[in-house]
């Protein structure tokens, strides 16, 4: 009965997702960023001296570029995921279309998995396609193939995860766009304090490098976002570029670590379970 | 199972039918000491009450007297701060108590990115009952949103709810409470957004399932709605049951206005112990007691004679179900059951 109910919202999650205007509106962003992308890389080929660059160099800057190309799908799946996690359940709740299914003989807590589900597929499924395709426009046009493209995009898809899990927590709370604009806003700062960590690093400055740890520690995303990084660039871009380039945004300088993944899976379980006892507890 | 157990058992199975035959049916919905506060607002306050099976009960009171709360709180939608709620036998904490239980909200708002059809397939499915697809193109007939089952059926692409307006979203939410085979069905002011076409579609629905002892807990302004299709009324009053009863019960009081002059003080409390319940001038009105067998007026007018009173008038009145919610509101006073 249960798996029953799950499926069920986890479908009609999916299908709301597909019905409504999010859904077009990612399509257009994404389809814009992988346009933008590819008019990009091929001037970059064709009117650069790229072509004078040694293959060493070229392929350091495309790496770049890639990182830098994920960074726009990753801001975009994260607007998309938090936009659509909030007002899933807020919205319902505030409209009263979750009145007629709750009144049904299912529990709240079976609702909100089969919602998270269903957002989770929608969320790694538009990550998966998106970011395969930019990375064969990379491949085409500046012929550029990342080292480990499956881990980089798991990590992508987790860090949508992670977000739209925050996202549902919040819609749980404060209103539908409130959520939205929150999760956002959170995962932007976090994103920031990474930055801040990384000069701190490269500064050599610990307190300011703890920030970014802290951060990446409270929220997940910009940690799996620099595993991501970490998997789409070269490796021979630490060792070339130096440590001139210490703490720049756009270069990972480890992988992540099993016990950061950990921690990450056990993040969004207990956010989960808090979006649960809270929505298990509302008052409709 | 062998045969000589059932032989031994014959006697024995027998009687256990006939017990459970002879129990009391449990009540559609049972709920007792309900509380609810929201911040310093006492919302409910003590509401206890059960509807029968095949019973329809309208729940009455003003504004803000909490029946939409009492009606969550049926259904696990609100949380109780103290009280019991059983439903179709269970109680109410168990999800699967509301497997026969149908519901259209107050508030009522359905996926605007669905099809009329679709709705009612999801909550079919969410209900875990089998209602073949005919039987759910029927239910969408049943409150008049034929049309958009015959589209569906015909391959077209049907309308998505978000076109509806708001009549017929209230009619897609009656299908919606009415589409997994309910034995329990609560509606909460199901005519809100309907013309008086539509209230009367509304009347005739209540009134097939409680043919078919289907129990159906109503509650609307509509005292005339109310009037005409519930066998039993709850009326709240600031979270407080302030009566309950039957029809009959609560009506079939009637009463006598009287036109009197020269009224001595001794003829004053002959009026005061008939049970008088307005003075307007000359004019009095007098409640009569449910078990007047037909003496309470003519002892009433001798009496007053007898006490010197000039009587000009007598006319005998009914009380309708309006000006008897409107008595129990403005007196607040706590009725007998």
């Amino acid at each position: 009965m249960t798996a029953r109910v799950v499926l069920t919202i986890a479908g009609l999650t999916l299908r709301e997702a597909a019905r409504r205007r999010v859904l077009r509106a990612l399509a257009v962003l994404t389809l814009a960023l992988l346009g933008l992308s590819a008019w990009g890389f091929s001037r970059l080929t064709a009117t650069s001296d790229f072509g004078t660059l040694t293959s060493g160099e070229a392929r350091l800057v495309a790496s770049q570029l890639l990182n830098l190309v994920m960074f726009g799908l990753s801001l975009i799946a994260a607007l998309g995921t938090a936009f659509l996690a909030g007002p899933t359940l807020s919205g319902e709740v505030e409209s009263g279309i979750a009145l007629s299914v709750l009144a049904r003989p299912v529990r709240r807590s079976t609702v909100l998995l089969g919602k998270w589900l269903g957002l989770v597929a929608f969320g790694a499924g538009f990550i998966v396609v998106a970011g395969l395709s930019l990375c064969l426009v990379v491949r085409l046009t500046v012929d550029y193939w990342p080292p480990q493209p499956v881990g980089a995009l798991a990590l992508l898809a987790a860090q949508t995860v992670v977000l739209l899990t925050l996202g549902l927590l919040l819609s749980t709370v404060i209103s539908p766009m409130a959520s939205g604009v929150v999760a956002v806003g959170l995962f932007g700062a976090t994103w920031i304090a990474g930055v801040v960590g990384g000069i701190g690093e490269a500064l050599g400055n610990d307190g300011v490098a703890r920030v970014g740890t802290i951060s990446r520690v409270l929220l997940p995303t910009d940690g799996l976002w620099r595993g991501a990084m970490h998997a789409f660039q070269d490796p021979s871009v630490l060792t070339q570029l130096g440590p001139a380039f210490d703490g720049f945004p756009f270069l990972s300088e480890a992988p992540l670590t099993l016990a950061y993944l950990a921690w990450a899976a056990l993040w969004v379980a207990m956010v989960w379970g808090l979006a649960a006892v809270s929505f298990v507890r509302r008052d409709l | 199972m062998a045969p000589d157990s059932t032989a031994l058992g014959d006697g024995a199975v027998r009687a256990a039918a006939d017990l459970v035959a002879g129990l009391p049916p449990t009540a559609a919905v049972w709920c007792t000491g309900l509380r609810k506060r929201y911040g310093r607002h006492q919302a409910v306050d003590g509401v206890s009450f059960q509807v029968a099976r095949g019973e329809v009960l309208g729940l009455l009171g003003p504004n803000g007297a909490g029946k939409t709360t009492v009606i969550k709180m049926l259904l696990g939608l609100v949380r109780p701060d103290a009280g019991e709620v059983m439903l179709l036998g269970r109680p109410a904490s168990d999800p699967r108590a509301r497997v026969r239980v149908g519901y259209l909200p107050e508030l009522f708002r359905y996926q605007p990115w669905l099809t009329a059809t679709e709705v009612l397939a999801l909550h079919v499915r969410l209900a875990g009952v089998r209602v073949p697809a005919a039987e759910q193109r029927e239910c969408l007939a049943l409150v008049g949103l034929a049309d958009h089952a015959a589209d569906h059926a015909a391959g077209r692409a049907a309308d998505r709810v978000g076109g509806f307006s708001k009549g017929m979203q209230q009619r897609l939410g009656l299908a919606v409470a009415l589409v997994a085979r309910p034995e329990f069905v609560v509606l909460d002011e199901p005519t809100s957004a309907l013309d008086p076409l539509g209230r009367v579609d509304v009347r005739d629905l209540v009134l097939a399932l409680r043919a078919r002892g289907v129990a159906v807990l109503l509650n609307s302004h509509l005292i005339g709605e109310v009037e005409r299709v519930c066998d039993r009324v709850v009326i709240l009053d600031r979270g407080r049951v302030a009566a309950a009863g039957t029809l009959t019960e609560l009506l079939g009081q009637r009463e006598v206005r009287l036109e009197l002059t020269a009224v001595p003080p001794a003829a004053q409390a002959r009026l005061a112990a008939a049970g008088v319940v307005d003075i307007a001038g000359d004019w009095v009105t007098v409640a009569l007691p449910a078990d007047d067998d037909g003496t309470a007026v003519p002892d009433l007018v001798a009496d007053l004679v007898a006490l010197g009173v000039r009587v000009h008038a007598v006319e005998p009145g009914r009380i309708s179900l309006e000006e008897r919610l409107l008595g129990i509101l403005r007196t607040g006073a706590e009725e007998p059951r």
